[in-house]
């Protein structure tokens, strides 16, 4: 039964990894200009100085691997959180990263930095992640049990949402202002492998420190007496997973701005097909945020309404109608 | 040297003695109960047994090697716990859950085996869940929760099986199976130590008591020495009855006046 249970996890994983390479493809062919999927293969493939080679290896592809990448973290973490916290309601934001960064890039955009580097704002809000990294850290080898952790990450959060306001309210060009709420709305739009070479070693480094970690979240099921018991190293289990998180979302959040939703939705979406094993939930996570990330990337680029449809807000019109929809479906499951 | 052995054991919670100069000896093949009433240090000292709770002074060994210096894995293979009303935090399948105790032998890549699943088969089938391996845990009855726990410990395979009140929510039936069980480990060469309430079961099933009274050993030895009159009132403040059906003799405690 449990064997059974893993080919079929075997079998999802590979589904998936097919629908990522489809949507990677289709991200390739749709834009403001539309390209046929030869041309997307051409142009990946052959080197060729047309248009299309151009649009597809320099504009659209930083920005899939982008998608991919961030998608992923978004994924993994989401399901490694609600597995180490013991919470469906947990995803990367409870531990306080995205804020932090976003009032990193919110300061960037302040004192202009983005004008002298097209690398500022990341870096801003890398720092902004690397802050709330260390003040959990702190606590985490501390022994601070997991409740500890989730309430400095509201705290965190709180302290970071708070800042960033002030420093919108005594930013005296409404231009700016604007310019902050963009960017924390959350976009793939002109992301450059520039974006990619600075994010994406701390994602990497990010996924390195939390793989592995399912083993002891599928033991944490039984509570961290039992866990324990089991010879899982608890500590060591919370400071692999909260500095793999910091690292891989904080990264995320600095090239893509703050989106939310997928590391809350993704893992419930695996457990509709998969169960509630925690461990299980880890790989097909990161690979179903990597596609809604891809999707909703496309989506961004319908000329709909007047300005253009920003990453954030479409992850969140599409997350929470399949968020209210799941918790529907599985109420009875979660009593 | 065999055994699981507390020696001077004295464990701080909190700012309170809880245990002092505890020492006993679970050698294998025996069942050790701890009896004591509330608040005595009962479930502190199999924490400390089991290395969840760092004593201030004295030492656990297990055959001879302080627990200390074990690593988590090396300890949870060496010696298991079934914990009191321990929480299920996800809707896992009873069979899943059990396998849980597959862990300690696993590298931190591996899944169950096919020689896991056998031992988790046959564990299920001696606590009697085997027909409950497609539930959701958290669907279970307190009961057959209990016995899916039991299971689970089962399942590492420890030579050392430590257990905390395990007939507690179980109905009659239920409570001889699990008493049966704990001496069917013994019979197989396991260590067993648990806490445990019911007196009558204490003297039918125990090889040794060891009566905690306000963290201190009162008594410490064959059931039927420890279970006196004088040790009883002292720990428990009641007196008891005792009778026999003529094959079994029972115990039961009344109010001393």
């Amino acid at each position: 039964m449990i064997r059974a249970l893993q080919q079929k996890s075997w079998f999802f994983n590979a589904c998936l990894i097919g629908i990522i390479v489809v949507t990677a493809l289709l991200s390739g062919m749709f834009g403001q200009v539309d390209l046929s999927a030869s041309q997307v293969a051409r142009a990946l493939f052959v080197a060729a100085d047309d248009p299309a080679t151009i649009i597809v290896r320099d504009l659209r592809l930083p920005r899939v691997l982008l998608a991919v990448l961030a998608g992923a973290s978004l994924g993994y973490a989401g399901a490694a959180l609600q597995g180490l916290l013991r919470n469906p309601l947990a995803d990367p934001g409870v531990i306080g990263v995205s804020a932090t960064a976003s009032l990193g890039a919110v300061i960037a955009i302040y004192m202009g930095l983005a004008a002298l580097s097209p690398i500022a704002i990341p870096v801003a809000a890398m720092s902004g992640a690397f802050g709330a990294t260390a003040i959990l850290m702190l606590l985490a080898s501390r022994d601070a049990s997991v409740l500890t952790l989730i309430l400095a990450g509201i705290g965190i959060s709180s302290l970071a949402t708070a800042a960033m306001s002030l420093v919108m309210n005594f930013t005296p060009n409404p231009v700016t202002v604007q310019e902050m709420v963009m960017w924390m709305l959350g976009s793939l739009e002109n992301r450059t492998f520039e974006d990619l070479m600075l994010a994406g070693p701390f994602i990497l480094l990010g996924w390195l420190v939390m793989v592995g970690t399912g083993q002891g979240l599928n033991a944490l099921s039984l509570g961290e007496e039992a866990a324990q018991t089991l010879g899982v190293d608890l500590k060591r289990l919370r400071w692999r997973v909260v500095l793999g998180t910091a690292l891989s979302v904080g990264a995320t959040v600095s090239v893509c701005g703050a989106v939310g939703f997928v590391g809350l939705v993704v893992p419930h979406m695996v457990r509709a097909f998969l169960g509630y094993e925690p461990r299980r939930l880890l790989l097909p996570s990161a690979f179903l945020g990597a596609i809604l990330m891809m999707l909703a990337d496309i989506l961004t680029r319908l000329p709909i309404g007047h300005g253009q449809l920003r990453l954030g807000v479409v992850m969140a019109i599409i997350g929470a109608p399949v968020f209210l929809y799941i918790v529907f479906k599985t109420r009875e499951s979660m009593r | 040297m065999t055994g699981l052995h507390v020696e001077n054991l004295s464990v701080t919670l909190g700012g309170n003695r809880i245990l002092e100069n505890v020492s006993f000896l679970v050698e294998p093949g025996k069942v050790v109960g701890l009896i004591g009433a509330n608040g005595a240090g009962k479930s502190t000292a199999l924490k400390a047994a089991l290395g969840l709770v760092k004593p201030d002074t004295g030492k656990i060994t297990i055959e001879g090697k302080d627990i200390s210096a074990l690593t988590g894995k090396e300890r949870a293979k060496k010696v298991s716990y079934v914990p009191q009303g321990a929480p299920i935090h996800w809707p896992l399948t009873v069979e899943r859950l059990v396998s849980l105790g597959r862990t300690p032998h696993l590298t931190p890549w591996q899944d169950v085996r096919a020689e896991d699943e056998a031992i988790i088969r046959k564990v299920m089938e001696v606590t009697d869940c085997w027909n409950l391996r497609d539930r959701l845990a958290t669907t279970l009855s307190g009961g057959e929760k209990s016995r899916v726990m039991l299971a689970r410990t089962m399942a590492v395979g420890a030579p050392y099986m430590l257990a905390d009140e395990p007939t507690a929510a179980l109905d009659p039936l239920h409570q001889l199976q699990v008493m049966d069980i704990m001496r069917g480990q013994a019979a197989c060469g396991a260590g067993v130590l648990l806490v445990i309430h019911d007196l009558s079961f204490a003297l039918r099933y125990c090889d040794q008591l060891v009566l905690l009274h306000e963290g201190k050993v009162l008594a410490h030895g064959r059931p039927q020495d420890v279970l006196t009159d004088a040790h009883l009132e002292a720990a428990f403040q009641v007196k008891v009855a005792r009778w026999t059906d003529g094959v079994e003799q029972f115990i039961t405690p009344h109010h001393v006046n």
